[in-house]
C-alpha cells in the first residue's frame, strides 16, 4: 500500500507535527508514504469566501501535483480539506466536463485519516501501540461529520488509546466557529460559538480536546489560551502516535 | 483660547474594501449584541433546544424520514420545472369554485387589493392568522398607512404574532415569533392591552388573549391568512395551526383573502401526505399541528361555514427570477425553521441579527435572493457553512451550498471589495507555485518575529486584528512540515 500524503497548509506550516505523526502511524502500518512536494493548499478560504476563478486555479494546481505520483490513496488529517478535493472540486468543476472527471477521479481516492486506518487498513489504536493518560472530549469537524460522516471512526480508535478516558460533551455536533474566513469577517459571532464549545467542554471535566482537524483545534485552542483555560489540545494523530508522547 | 478639537469623523467606509480579513459590516455588529445578552441567550437556548430534542425524537420515530425528504424534494423540483402550468391550474380550480385569483407582482399589488377590497367592503376589523408572506411585505404597516381613510383594525390573532403587534415588534423566529420575549415582557406587553396588571403567568395570560382575540374574531370583516400549501388540483388552501386561531381567521368574517408566496404550490392532493409528515416533526416536534385546515373556495350551496367571498392573492414578490437559476432550490422552503434551531449562529444571535423578515439560514439565503444580491450582503456570510441546515432541512435544501453560491454571485457582480478580490488572486498566485508559496512562508516566519510573546503572535492592529482580537494566533512553526519531511523523518 502505497499513499501520497495531503498536509493542509495550516498543518504544514503551524503544526508540522501533526503530519509528523501521520507519518509515523501510517509506517507502522507497514504503508509506504511519499509527499508530493509540489502541495500548497486546497484552496479552501478563496472558494468559501466565493472566490470561485481563484479557487479553481488552485484546484488544478493540487490536481496536477498529485496526479503526478503513483499511490493508491491520498491521505489526509483533516476532513475539511479532504471534503475540499473530494466534494467540492467537481462542484467547483461542474460545467467543465474533463476537468470535473479529473476531480472526480482524484475524490474518490482521498481518504480524511481516520477513514483510511478504519476502513482501508482496518488499524487500530492497539496496533500502534497508543497510550495517553488524560479525560478526553472529541470535536469532529463539520466537513468530517456531514459531508464525509465520520462519525464513529475516530471514536474507535480512541477508545481502543490505553489510559484515555473518552467522555460525551453536550451539543458535540455544534460548529466550533471556526468556519474558515467567518472567523475574521464575522469575530464576535465566530468567538461567542467558540465559548459555546468551551462551556460544554468545562461541563464534560475533560482535561483533552482531541479532533481529526487543526482548523478547528487551531480556533478552540486560540479561544481557550485567551480565556486562561490550560487544556490540551491535540490532534488525533497526534494522540495515536506513541512517539508523540501523548502531543506536545 | 480654548480651540475645540472637530469631532471625530464616524468611520463609514465599507471596511470590506480593506481586504479578506476586515469584519463584514451589520450582521456581526447585530449579532455581538445579541450574544452578550443573556436573557436573550437563554431564551433562544431553551426554545431551540427544545425544538431540536423534539423534532430528533419523532423523526427518529419515523423510519421513512430519509424517503420522505427525498420526495419532497423531487415534489418541489418538479413543482418548480412546471410552476407556469400549476399556477393556471390553481387559479382555475379556485374560479371554478366561485373564488376569485389575484396575481400580485409585489407587495404593493397585495396592498393595493386588499385595500381596495376593504374599501368595497366597508370594512372596519381585519383578522389574520399568522403568515410570513404578509411580514415579508410589511402587510399591516401598509395597509393602515397607504388606507389611513378607512380607519382598519388588523389584528394578528396567533398569540406570539399578536404580542409582537402589541409591542410594535418584529417576529424573531419562522415558528416562534416571541421567542426573545420572557414572561415577565410578555406580561408587561399584555397588562397594558388588558389596562390593568395582568400576573405573571402562563394561563391567566392565554385567558385574556383568549377573551380579547374572541371578541375580534367575532366582529371581523375580512380574515386574512398565509397558505402552507397550494393544492393545484384541487384550489385547496392548506394551513396548519396550534391555536384554532386560523379556523376562526377562515370561517367567522364573510370575506377570506389568502396571502400566498407562488411557491407553495404542490400539484396533487397526495403530494401533501409528504409534506404534513415532514413540517410539524421538523419544527416544533410535533407528528401533525392540533389544527390542519383546508379551505377550497368561498362557501358552496349547502356548506355549513366558509366565507361568502374567498380570493387568493398569488404572490410573487421576487420570487419567478430564481426559476432555472442556481438558486431556485431556495423555493422548496416549506417555512418549518428546523434550519434555525439546529443552527449555531442562530442560537448565539437569535433572529433579529439578520435584519430581515426571515432570519437564519433560510433568511440569509432568501433575503437577498427576493430583495436583490446588493442588498443583505452581510447574509451570506453569517454562517460557518457548518451544513446543519442542509442536515435538517426536510426538503433537502443545501443551503450551505446556496450560501456559497451566493458569495460566489457577489465576487462576480463586483459586490465584495476591490481589497478582497486582490487578496485572493495573491492566495491564487501563492498557492499555485510551490517557489512563491515557499518564499511567503519565510517571509511570514520574519515578519512575526517582533510579535512573538509567550508562543502566540501578539495582538495588534492590521490584518491579524479580526482573529487576534479574541483569540490567540499560533505562530508559524520553525519548521514547517515540508521542511522536517526533507530532513528525513
Amino acid at each position: 500500500m502505497r499513499v501520497a500524503l495531503f498536509v493542509p497548509c495550516y498543518v504544514d506550516l503551524i503544526t508540522p507535527e501533526v503530519g509528523v505523526s501521520v507519518v509515523r502511524l501510517l509506517r507502522k502500518l507497514g504503508v509506504e508514504v511519499i509527499y508530493p512536494e509540489g502541495q500548497t493548499c486546497c484552496g479552501q478560504p478563496a472558494f468559501n469566501s466565493g472566490f470561485f476563478d481563484e479557487a479553481r486555479s488552485v484546484a488544478r494546481h493540487f490536481l496536477d501535483v498529485f496526479e503526478g505520483e503513483r499511490f493508491d490513496y491520498v491521505v489526509c488529517p483533516s476532513g475539511s480539506c479532504a471534503t475540499m478535493v473530494s466534494h467540492y472540486y467537481p462542484f467547483l468543476l461542474e460545467e467543465r466536463p474533463a476537468e470535473r472527471e479529473r476531480a472526480e477521479a482524484m475524490g474518490g481516492r482521498v481518504r480524511e485519516l481516520s477513514d483510511f486506518l478504519v476502513n482501508v487498513v482496518g488499524a487500530n489504536a492497539g496496533d500502534l501501540g497508543a497510550r495517553y493518560e488524560g479525560r478526553a472530549v472529541f470535536h469532529t469537524g463539520c466537513h468530517g461529520r456531514r459531508e464525509l460522516g465520520l462519525l464513529e471512526e475516530p471514536r474507535e480508535l480512541l477508545e481502543g488509546v490505553e489510559g484515555l478516558e473518552l467522555v460525551e460533551w453536550p451539543n458535540e455536533e455544534l460548529c466550533c466557529g471556526f468556519g474558515g474566513t467567518f472567523s475574521v469577517k464575522m469575530p464576535d459571532v465566530s468567538t461567542a460559538m467558540a465559548d459555546e464549545k468551551i462551556k460544554a467542554l468545562e461541563g464534560s471535566g475533560a482535561d483533552t480536546l482531541i479532533s481529526g482537524d487543526s482548523s478547528c483545534l487551531m480556533h478552540l485552542a486560540g479561544r481557550l489560551r485567551r480565556t486562561g483555560h490550560d487544556t490540551r489540545v491535540l490532534h488525533l494523530a497526534q494522540v495515536l502516535d506513541p512517539e508523540n508522547g501523548g502531543g506536545k | 483660547m480654548e480651540t475645540k478639537k472637530p469631532p471625530r469623523q464616524r468611520d463609514t467606509r465599507d471596511r470590506r474594501e480593506e481586504g479578506i480579513v476586515s469584519p463584514v459590516e451589520g450582521f456581526n455588529e447585530r449579532g455581538r449584541k445579541a450574544a452578550g445578552d443573556k436573557a436573550l441567550h437563554d431564551a433562544i437556548q431553551l426554545f431551540t433546544h427544545k425544538s431540536v430534542a423534539g423534532r430528533n425524537a419523532v423523526l427518529n420515530a419515523l423510519p421513512e424520514a430519509p424517503e420522505l425528504r427525498e420526495r419532497a424534494y423531487g415534489i418541489k423540483q418538479r413543482t418548480m420545472a412546471n410552476l407556469d402550468r400549476y399556477l393556471e391550474q390553481m387559479a382555475d380550480a379556485v374560479e371554478d369554485r366561485g373564488g376569485n385569483v389575484f396575481f400580485a407582482d409585489d407587495g404593493e399589488d397585495v396592498v393595493r387589493y386588499i385595500g381596495e377590497l376593504a374599501r368595497r367592503r366597508g370594512a372596519k376589523v381585519i383578522t389574520k392568522s399568522k403568515s410570513m408572506a404578509t411580514e415579508e411585505i410589511e402587510l399591516n404597516h401598509r395597509l393602515e398607512e397607504d388606507y389611513a381613510d378607512l380607519d382598519l383594525e388588523i389584528v394578528e390573532t396567533d398569540l406570539g404574532e399578536w404580542i409582537a403587534q402589541l409591542a410594535g415588534d418584529t417576529p424573531s423566529h419562522i415558528v416562534g415569533p416571541i421567542l426573545h420575549m420572557n414572561l415577565e415582557r410578555v406580561t408587561k406587553i399584555l397588562s397594558g392591552a388588558a389596562g390593568e396588571n395582568l400576573p405573571p403567568n402562563v394561563q391567566a395570560l392565554a385567558a385574556f388573549a383568549r377573551k380579547r382575540l374572541r371578541q375580534k374574531f367575532l366582529t371581523a370583516d375580512v380574515g386574512i391568512t398565509g397558505a402552507n400549501f397550494g393544492v393545484a388540483e384541487t384550489g385547496t388552501i392548506v394551513t396548519v395551526t396550534n391555536e384554532g386561531n386560523g379556523r376562526l381567521v377562515t370561517s367567522v368574517p364573510p370575506v377570506h383573502v389568502v396571502v400566498m408566496g407562488i411557491e407553495k404550490l404542490i400539484p396533487r392532493f397526495e403530494d401533501l401526505s409528504v409534506f404534513t409528515r415532514l413540517l410539524a416533526r421538523s419544527g416544533t416536534g410535533q407528528e401533525l399541528t392540533v389544527y390542519t385546515n383546508f379551505v377550497t373556495g368561498p362557501r358552496a350551496e349547502g356548506e355549513l361555514d366558509g366565507a361568502e367571498e374567498f380570493h387568493l392573492i398569488l404572490m410573487d414578490n421576487g420570487r419567478s427570477k430564481l426559476l432555472g437559476t442556481p438558486f431556485e432550490e431556495a423555493l422548496y422552503c416549506i417555512r418549518c425553521g428546523a434550519c434555525l434551531n439546529v443552527c449555531p449562529v442562530y442560537r448565539q444571535t437569535g433572529g433579529h441579527a439578520y435584519g430581515s423578515t426571515y432570519s437564519g439560514p433560510i433568511g440569509a439565503v432568501i433575503t437577498p435572493l427576493l430583495k436583490g444580491t446588493d442588498e443583505a450582503k452581510d447574509l451570506p456570510h453569517a454562517s460557518s457553512l457548518c451544513g446543519a441546515c442542509w442536515e435538517a432541512c426536510p426538503v433537502g435544501i443545501p443551503l450551505h451550498d446556496l450560501l456559497l453560491k451566493l458569495r460566489n454571485h457577489q465576487v462576480e457582480e463586483g459586490l465584495a471589495g476591490k481589497g478582497q478580490k486582490a487578496a485572493f488572486k495573491v492566495f491564487e498566485n501563492t498557492m499555485k507555485s510551490p517557489a512563491l508559496y515557499n518564499i511567503s512562508r519565510k517571509a511570514g516566519r520574519l515578519a512575526q518575529k517582533p510579535l512573538l510573546k509567550d508562543g502566540s503572535v501578539k495582538p495588534v492592529p492590521g490584518p491579524t486584528s479580526g482573529w487576534t482580537g479574541s483569540r490567540d494566533l499560533p505562530p508559524l512553526a520553525k519548521k514547517s512540515f515540508r521542511e522536517l519531511w526533507k530532513e528525513g523523518i
